[in-house]
């Protein structure tokens, strides 16, 4: 218990601290986030690979309102809870080669931002979800706004003003639930439990999916996200699209398949159809992108469409598909992200054509790129390749017509993905990429981190499998034994 | 009793204390006084005393006091390098704010309709001479005049109820008012325009639309410091006088009165922030903002529950400390730019990160934003409508609230990511004060309601 309430409040300690710390923020902050993903790790070590929930905590909060802060961990929670350990001191690490000014704030924001997502990824308590949600939402708002590039004051408003719509909506479908409960509060247990009939189930359904469709973003809830993922700083990017994208998904197999299985029942066929959509979608725009971070942007799309048409597929495949390809998809976009971040802090621009040529001047960058996009269009023995395997086998076991459209994502991902690398990275070097220096220091250590890992999970995923495959099972139980009683 | 005895009479002595020009005492006297007052807030708690069936010292009226008193207090704070430069008559200002401090107290804890109208009349007249102390500036005058003739005109409403309901039950106590309304199957038919016409009265002292229009106007021209009481501490109690009434006395009939009200409050709420929107001019976003606010705050009494007086409360507290700091750094603002346009916050941020934190964070309040105490304040106030599923006012309720995130945040947006005048404000210590005992209620009240949910 003490674990995990650890795990949770330490990114925000570090948060105060590196607030205070002035010129060395850079390195607290970098401790704090290397401590915390020891502490995930050995959460992790400790876990029982089961269904059950451990590392319990529940605590009264606002008792009068039924609001207890009550948190823990199953393999589903677990995963994503390891992929933001790992990754905020990857992020941070990668900010090595930026000069932020104000970095205390800069990087306290990150670790606040933390907290958020933690107690997203934790929380049993649909009050505490809520917290946890806006939580991470106003810090990566001013990370994106202070720090970001072009006519960010207009983009990130846009942002906030439709995360935060979607939200609200959430919010009411919780109140909705707690007022539903006979026991009046916001256990998770106590919401799976409640008997609403089809209609009921179907509205909260939109309440809850419109949240978590904007977050991801399904089609056509979409519109702020190239946008964002643009204007953004480099690292605000990668917490954007590498952890917080996860947020919506992961909130899709907590609240929304357990609590309304009808709902999802009468509705998830237009969630598969409308990601199916945004997957075509999404790539035929990457096809034409000019700038290579909007292309990256757009194939985050179409990748994210691909999960969330696995899980609404709802079967084994699909759901510990979506489960593998949450933590590669996080880790190859922040990868190519950092990539596409140290050519523009090198030659300040990220237009394709105004590139090429660099892997001659930098053999090394060009290795890390080609795994990293490899591992992103998923070719067998990369990470990408488990977890999109195993999401088309979960969406061929629903329809094979629908899997045949949405294999189209890893057609279409090889070929703009690998003319982007060619066009970026090959070819005769030019006035611009000529003096173009290789990666060092910081830049190499995470670069050959995420190389490592796509690698690792690629080969051998079975730990990750193996760590999610009971709750998983769980859960899907769970659903269809609720399905058979509603019906 | 001796909250009102003990404002009353530090008004006087701080009334005198000008006649001798000893104004540095001024304050440390009027300080006293409200601790005092303070005090014996705490001291009457659970007590429940009735004065002369007049008045009714209930843990509503207490708590409601209390925050009243505390954000006076607050506001005296700020008089800190406020004064020396506009007006020699200091002591009528502490004066006048301590009478209409006296007659708020009345307005939350009456017993007695006589006691409302006087209360509400001592206030007010006390405001009138307020908005308009500034003699020489023609703004002030027109704000005086412009909320006097508009006060004149809504206590002529409250009056004209307050007669037919007395007409009809031949009482001004509430308790028998209310004991009227359930013995009689038969409700007399001049209760039901006394019903309208009280409501009317006081949807004009809240500034609730249509009857809003006197807000911005006034709030504008007043000067700062008396916008911020007005718009606080008297909003603030104002409310209580409406919800006391009508949660109270007049809840036999819900289901009569429910319906004006709810076009009262969608058509504050969509008034309220839509022409927020608009403003160039923070004190006047405010103002509307404030508008906005009141719709929101009349939920409670859409769905009356056992809470209905809490959640108010709750509400009121969030809404007054966040406003407290915001009119706080725009006095300061203003005093170093002479400028209340959104443009003079711009680039505050890089000289003076505290204030700019403290401004962000009372932004968040009341823009709603979890972790502050305006969620919890929002929060309850939809439970209390959902909890007889009235989706459609939330939901509409929702879409007044994005509209609300984009005026909230513009400031915000100028003081952290545009570039302005680099200047630092002088930022004197009873303001630091005033923003960090601020800053900490609104944190504490967001992240620990707990302490505040039971009270009443």
């Amino acid at each position: 218990m003490e674990q995990l309430l650890l795990l949770i409040f330490l990114p925000l300690a570090g948060a105060i601290i590196t607030a205070l710390a002035g010129k060395s923020a850079k390195i607290v902050s970098t401790v704090f986030s290397v401590a915390s993903l020891v502490l995930a790790l050995v959460i992790a070590c400790n876990f029982i690979p089961d269904a059950s929930t451990q590392f319990e905590v529940n605590l009264p909060w606002i008792a009068d309102l039924g609001i207890n802060f009550h948190a823990g961990i199953d393999g589903i929670s677990l995963l994503v809870v390891l992929l933001t350990n790992l990754l905020v001191p990857i992020i941070i690490l990668s900010s090595y080669n930026h000069q932020y000014k104000s970095p205390a704030a800069f990087y306290a924001l990150i670790l606040f931002m933390q907290t958020g997502l933690l107690l997203v990824f934790t929380a049993l308590d649909a009050f505490l979800f809520y917290i946890g949600w806006e939580a991470a939402l106003i810090p990566i708002y001013f990370i994106c706004a202070i720090w970001g590039g072009k006519d960010r004051i207009r983009i990130n408003m846009k942002f906030f003003v439709y995360t935060i719509a979607g939200s609200l909506f959430m919010l009411m479908g919780i109140i909705y639930l707690y007022l539903q409960n006979p026991a009046h509060n916001f256990n998770i247990q106590a919401f799976y439990a409640l008997n609403l009939d089809s209609a009921q189930q179907g509205w909260v359904f939109w309440a809850f999916f419109i949240a978590f469709a904007i977050k991801m973003p399904v089609f056509p809830f979409h519109t702020w996200q190239p946008d964002t993922y643009t204007a953004a700083p480099a690292q605000g990017t990668m917490l954007l699209s590498g952890i917080m994208l996860k947020m919506g998904i992961y909130g899709v197999i907590r609240w929304l398949l357990p609590i309304v299985p009808a709902g999802v029942h009468d509705w998830g066929q237009l969630a598969i159809v409308l990601s199916i959509i945004g997957i075509v979608y999404a790539s035929l725009i990457a096809f034409t992108q000019k700038d290579a971070k909007r292309l990256v942007a757009y194939s985050s799309i179409a990748h994210v469409g691909l999960i969330s048409a696995g899980i609404f597929a709802f079967n084994q495949q699909g759901m510990q598909g979506a489960m593998v390809q949450m933590l590669s998809h996080g880790i190859n976009v922040v990868g190519l992200f950092f990539v596409l971040d140290i050519i523009f802090s090198r030659v300040k621009t990220n237009k394709i054509e105004e590139l090429g040529g660099i892997a001659k001047v930098a053999p090394q960058l060009s290795i890390a790129f080609l795994i990293i996009v490899l591992g992103t269009v998923a070719l067998p023995g990369t990470n990408g390749f488990i977890g999109e395997f195993l999401l088309l086998m979960g969406v061929y076991n629903y329809g094979i017509w629908a899997a045949a459209i949405a294999g189209l994502t890893i057609i279409f991902g090889a070929v703009y993905m690998l003319r982007m690398y060619q066009n970026v990275m090959l070819g005769q070097t030019n006035s611009l990429t000529i003096t173009f220096t290789d990666i060092k220091g910081t830049e190499k250590l995470v670069l050959y981190t995420i190389c490592a890992l796509i690698i690792v999970l690629g080969v051998y995923p079975k730990p990750v499998l193996h760590l999610t495959e009971a709750s998983v099972q769980h859960l899907l139980e769970q659903v269809n034994q609720k399905l058979n009683t509603v019906n | 009793m001796n909250i009102i005895i003990t404002i009353s009479i530090t008004a006087f002595v701080v009334l005198y204390a000008g006649l001798f020009k000893a104004k540095k005492a001024l304050l440390p006297l009027t300080v006293v006084g409200l601790l005092t007052a303070l005090g014996f807030t705490f001291s009457a708690w659970n007590g429940n005393a009735v004065h002369f069936g007049m008045m009714q010292t209930d843990n509503f009226a207490l708590a409601f006091s209390g925050i009243c008193i505390v954000g006076t207090l607050l506001i005296f704070l700020l008089t800190q390098n406020y004064f020396h430069a506009k007006s020699d008559n200091i002591a009528e200002y502490y004066t006048l704010i301590l009478f209409a401090l006296a007659g708020m107290i009345m307005m939350v804890s009456y017993k007695n309709m006589a006691m409302l109208f006087v209360g509400l009349e001592i206030m007010a007249v006390s405001l009138y001479i307020l908005a308009g102390i500034r003699k020489t500036d023609f703004a002030s005058n027109e704000a005086s005049l412009k909320y006097f003739l508009m006060g004149a005109f809504s206590t002529g409403f409250l009056l004209f109820g307050i007669t037919l309901i007395y007409g009809a039950t031949g009482s001004f106590d509430l308790d028998k008012i209310q004991a009227y309304l359930v013995n009689n199957q038969a409700v007399s038919p001049i209760f039901y325009p006394g019903v309208i016409l009280m409501m009317i009265g006081l949807s004009f002292k809240v500034g609730a639309a249509p009857f809003h229009f006197w807000t911005p106007d006034v709030y504008e021209g007043a000067p700062s410091l008396i916008t911020t009481f007005m718009s606080t501490v008297v909003k603030t109690a104002g409310f209580a006088a409406f919800l006391r009434l009508f949660a109270d006395a007049f809840a036999p009939l819900h289901e009569f009165w429910v319906a004006p009200l709810m076009v009262i409050v969608c058509l504050t709420l969509f008034i309220g922030n839509v022409t927020a929107l608009f403003q160039k001019n923070f004190k006047r976003m405010l103002a509307y903002s404030s508008i906005s606010h009141a719709g929101y705050l009349l939920f409670s009494l859409i769905v009356l529950t056992k809470n209905s007086g809490n959640n108010v409360l709750v509400y009121a507290a969030a809404y007054t400390f966040a406003s407290i700091i915001a009119f706080a750094v725009l006095i300061l603002v203003k005093q170093k730019t002479g400028s209340d346009s959104f443009e003079s916050f711009n680039g505050l941020a890089k000289r003076n990160p505290l204030v700019a934190l403290c401004l962000t964070i009372a932004m968040l309040s009341l823009a709603g934003i979890p972790l502050t105490a305006g969620f919890i304040g929002k929060y309850l106030m939809f439970l209390n409508v959902m909890t007889e599923y009235k989706t459609l006012l939330v939901a509409f309720a929702i879409l007044n609230a994005l509209v609300g995130f984009y005026y909230y945040f513009r400031v915000i947006v100028a003081m952290w990511f545009k570039d302005g005048a680099e200047t630092e404000l002088s930022t004197p210590s009873q303001y630091k004060v005033v923003l960090l005992v601020s800053v900490a209620i609104t944190l504490v009240l967001g992240i620990y309601p707990a302490i505040i949910l039971n009270l009443i």
